[in-house]
């Protein structure tokens, strides 16, 4: 237990909540983590997919040999540009490398027939149709529920080959590049750079770079670093872009020392030789310092910008693509879940607004009914009236007839008895004038 | 990012090729490492303990420092999660430290929901994270990861066996995060007692089917040690920030009558096992672990809970356009569905009611039907009473009239009797 580091830590890369910051008082032991990572991923081993691209004929094949120190291209393997396809295809090959204990699975992807037809349009698309279905099964991978081993294949660097003719970049240099630059890490390489004088090489950059600039190709770029070693390294290689590579497959002496080189007959240009080209810095720089940045980028700004456009595809079924930008910091799933909301909330309030006329409707026909009901109760009442008013009418008439009746009836009675007394009277007297 | 075990690209032809100088990609770890430190590190603890049982002292004492912590009392209603994040740098590896205290743990009579706080702030974590990772446009690089990478569970010095308490909660933890047991404030078991104490606790342990954290033996380089060190688990810890002198040295102790516990003594307790387990050697196992096998559970359960599933019916692997499509065709369809049962169910609605005021309707109209009658009748009768009553009267006028006529004819007959 060495004697306590007491040091002020300033805020970290790590988004979300700042800490504390608490200094120690002795020695605690998780300055070890580095290396329990170094530990670990020398056990997980290491992956990385390069991609070169050009014309048939630029060396690329040597230049990948010369990059690994290997015979990845052989009489048995042989390069893209001695496989001749008539359209453009996109092959990959995997070997496996050791050195120091650190384990690579190096899968070299390339384009034979590249650029070599006649007519040569849309000769990116394989490419560009290969690199995103990588992606794609790299997120189909990621999006399994379960989800084992994630075998990485997606292409974390595209070396680009550029014909050393001196003048500028080809239309088709543009063209590719500016389709891929958003794809996928683009280093621009000039191919076959011991054709050309050390003037004529920089004359020839300083025109590809400005041309560049100008279509708006966004090349690889070398991070920043707050180290000042590191940073100077990476603005030398920033003067020198794009880099002026050499390959060889044969190895030469010269000097007494035995160099990869190609031997002319006014000397030998040697491939790893810093005033020859640029192939040293490529090396250092594509294996020995970025390799990590390269598949960095790759994961957190290439392969995050397929997903991103293709979940909002999916999510928004490719409607409208002025979205508020904040909803894109939901998933797709929340995405749903918040339109689910919004339905029900719709369709609650339709649900009301249909009770609300059907109650209304309702209560309208209660209404005429009862009004209904009140009309012809009245009605009745009415016409039960009228039948009583006629019935005591008939009564009273009844009742007079019967008097009536009853009087002159007993009327007649009275003539009827006067009569019977007339008549006896008269025959009283006729009884009497006889005697 | 992580390569994967070659083993998987075996339906691939790859060849293994040897190289004829250095290359250099054997700096690939070195660069792995140089980004790491870079973006610095993130380790959360969460400590699961009664009241007093001397969590707060043990983290004090493991980093070397003083975390702020006021004594929780004994009396809260229930366990709550008391997270506190500190930035912590040694020589240039920086640290985000997040120590999770468990507040009332044990405390309440009734301690049969303890456990559900826990688990949901574990769970809660998880979720915060798959969520970022599900979003359309995230950021995971730089992330602040919460999810709890190590719980140490502190077993109260008891001697005897493992409380029911402990057992139900490391149950419902172990499948959710990598647990060390701990036995607390060591300083007062006795070696012997330590001993049977320590055997009585893993076999509980291995009877009541707890998966506790095993420290990892596949890697060469700390299997050895790993391996000696899962025998010795639970650790015994004393925790202490007192500094004791004791000879000629200064360290941290415990002073007793009877002697002084030093916390950093192998032979006094086991807190520099802890240490070194825990940081030195096994803090990115932790993490790891945490990662690959807790949290895809969890993402597991959580996305078949969702409806997601791999293959479809005929067992061909979705892809995530293809399901993302089918749950928002099924998503879409299902609020379709809603609708239309809605509008049906209303249109039902009026239906019925409609058949109902008919029905009604049509009793009312029965009911004057039916009266309507019964007033035709009884007018009916009226007027034969009336037909009869006027008859009546006819004939009675009839028999008037002959009468008058008759009584008229008769006195004439009486004159002519008189003349006789």
């Amino acid at each position: 237990m060495s004697g306590g580091e007491t040091s002020v830590s300033e805020a970290d890369g790590n988004g979300g909540i700042m800490g504390q910051q608490k200094n120690l008082e002795g020695y605690v032991g998780f300055a070890n983590l580095p290396n329990q990572v170094y530990r670990k991923s020398v056990k997980r081993g290491f992956e990385f997919t390069l991609m070169v691209v050009g014309e048939s004929g630029l060396g690329k094949s040597t230049l990948i040999n010369s990059l690994f120190l290997t015979d990845l291209y052989s009489p048995e393997y042989p390069g893209p540009s001695h496989r001749i396809k008539k359209t453009v295809q996109v092959e990959q090959s995997k070997v496996l490398v050791k050195e120091g204990g650190v384990h690579l699975l190096l899968t070299i992807v390339d384009t034979p027939g590249f650029g070599d037809a006649v007519d040569n349009s849309n000769c990116w698309q394989p490419v560009i149709d290969y690199i995103d279905s990588k992606f794609e099964d790299y997120l189909n991978a990621e999006s399994r529920v379960n989800r084992r081993q994630m075998p990485d294949s997606r292409v974390q660097c595209c070396l680009y080959f550029i014909a050393p003719s001196g003048h500028g970049l080809k239309p088709l240099d543009i063209e590719f590049m500016k389709r891929l630059h958003e794809k996928v890490n683009i280093i621009p390489l000039i191919a076959k750079a011991d054709t050309m004088t050390p003037e004529e090489c920089q004359q020839f950059k300083k025109q590809i770079m400005k041309e560049i600039q100008e279509h708006k190709i966004k090349i690889y770029e070398f991070p920043e670093t707050e180290d000042e070693e590191e940073m100077k390294m990476v603005r030398k290689i920033k003067d020198r872009l794009p880099l002026a590579v050499v390959g060889s497959n044969t190895i030469i002496e010269v000097n007494g020392k035995r160099v990869r080189g190609r031997q002319y007959p006014w000397g030998v240009a040697e491939v790893e030789n810093g005033e020859h080209c640029d192939f040293t810095i490529l090396r250092n720089m594509l294996i020995r310092t970025h390799m990590q940045d390269l598949k960095d980028v790759t994961n957190n700004v290439h392969y995050e910008n397929y997903r991103s456009r293709k979940l909002a595809a999916v999510t928004y079924n490719g409607v409208d693509n002025n979205k508020n930008k904040g909803q894109l910091t939901k998933s797709p799933l929340a995405q749903m879940e918040e339109e689910r909301r919004d339905h029900v909330a719709k369709m609650k309030k339709m649900e009301q607004e249909m009770e609300q006329v059907f109650e209304m409707k309702v209560k309208e026909k209660l209404q005429k009914l009862r009004d209904s009901e009140v009309e012809l109760q009245r009605r009745h009442e009415q016409m039960k009236k009228n039948l009583e008013a006629q019935h005591k009418e008939l009564e009273e008439k009844r009742r007079q007839h019967e008097e009536e009746k009853a009087s002159w009836e007993a009327q007649q009675r009275i003539l009827e008895q006067q009569k019977l007394d007339a008549s006896r009277t008269l025959e009283k007297n006729k009884k009497k004038k006889i005697f | 990012m992580a390569a994967t075990d070659v083993d998987v690209f075996s339906n691939e032809e790859k060849r293994n090729l040897s190289l004829g100088g250095h290359v250099g990609f054997d700096s690939l770890p070195d660069q792995l490492v140089s980004k790491s430190v870079t973006q610095g590190f993130c380790f959360n603890i969460l400590c699961v303990g009664e009241t007093g049982i001397g969590k707060s002292t043990l983290m004090n004492t493991l980093f070397n420092t003083m975390f702020e912590n006021e004594e929780a009392s004994h009396y809260q209603n229930g366990v709550y999660l008391r997270p506190r994040t500190y930035d912590l740098q040694e020589s240039n590896v920086h640290l985000k430290l997040t120590i999770v205290d468990t507040v009332g743990f044990g405390d309440q009579i009734n301690k049969e929901d303890s456990y559900k706080p826990i688990v949901d702030y574990i769970d809660t974590q998880f979720e915060n994270y798959l969520q970022e990772e599900l979003k359309i446009k995230r950021s995971l690089f730089n992330y602040h990861d919460t999810r709890i990478h190590i719980c140490l569970y502190f077993i109260a010095p008891t001697g005897h066996s493992l409380k029911s308490l402990d057992l139900v909660t490391m149950k419902k933890l172990d499948s959710k995060v990598n647990i060390i047991p701990i036995i607390a404030k060591a300083d007062t078991i006795s070696k012997s007692e330590l001993h049977k104490f320590k055997i009585k606790i893993m076999s509980e342990l291995v009877s009541n089917g707890v998966q506790i954290y095993q420290f990892p033996t596949d890697d060469e380089a700390v299997s050895e040690i790993n391996a000696s060190m899962n025998a010795h688990l639970p650790f015994a810890v004393v925790g202490s920030v007192e500094e004791v002198k004791v000879g000629n040295k200064t360290v941290r102790a415990r002073q007793y009558p009877w002697g002084v516990v030093q916390v950093e003594n192998e032979s006094h307790c086991d807190f520099v096992k802890l240490r070194e387990m825990l940081i030195r050697v096994n803090m990115e196992d932790l993490r790891e672990q945490t990662h690959a096998r807790h949290y895809e559970l969890y993402r597991r359960c959580k996305l078949e809970e969702m409806g997601f599933k791999d293959t479809d019916p005929d067992s061909q692997p979705f892809s995530l356009q293809e399901t993302y499509e089918a749950k928002r065709k099924e998503f879409l369809g299902d609020l379709q569905r809603k609708e239309e049962e809605m509008r049906q169910m209303f249109v039902n609605k009026v239906k019925e009611t409609e058949a109902e005021l008919k029905e009604k309707e049509r009793e009312l109209h029965d009911k004057f039907e039916q009266l309507k009658r019964m007033h035709q009748e009884e007018k009916r009768k009226v007027e034969e009473k009336r037909r009869d009553l006027e008859e009546e009267m006819n004939a009675f006028n009839r028999k008037k009239v002959a009468a008058e006529t008759l009584s008229l004819s008769q006195p004439l007959k009486k004159d002519k009797d008189k003349k006789n």
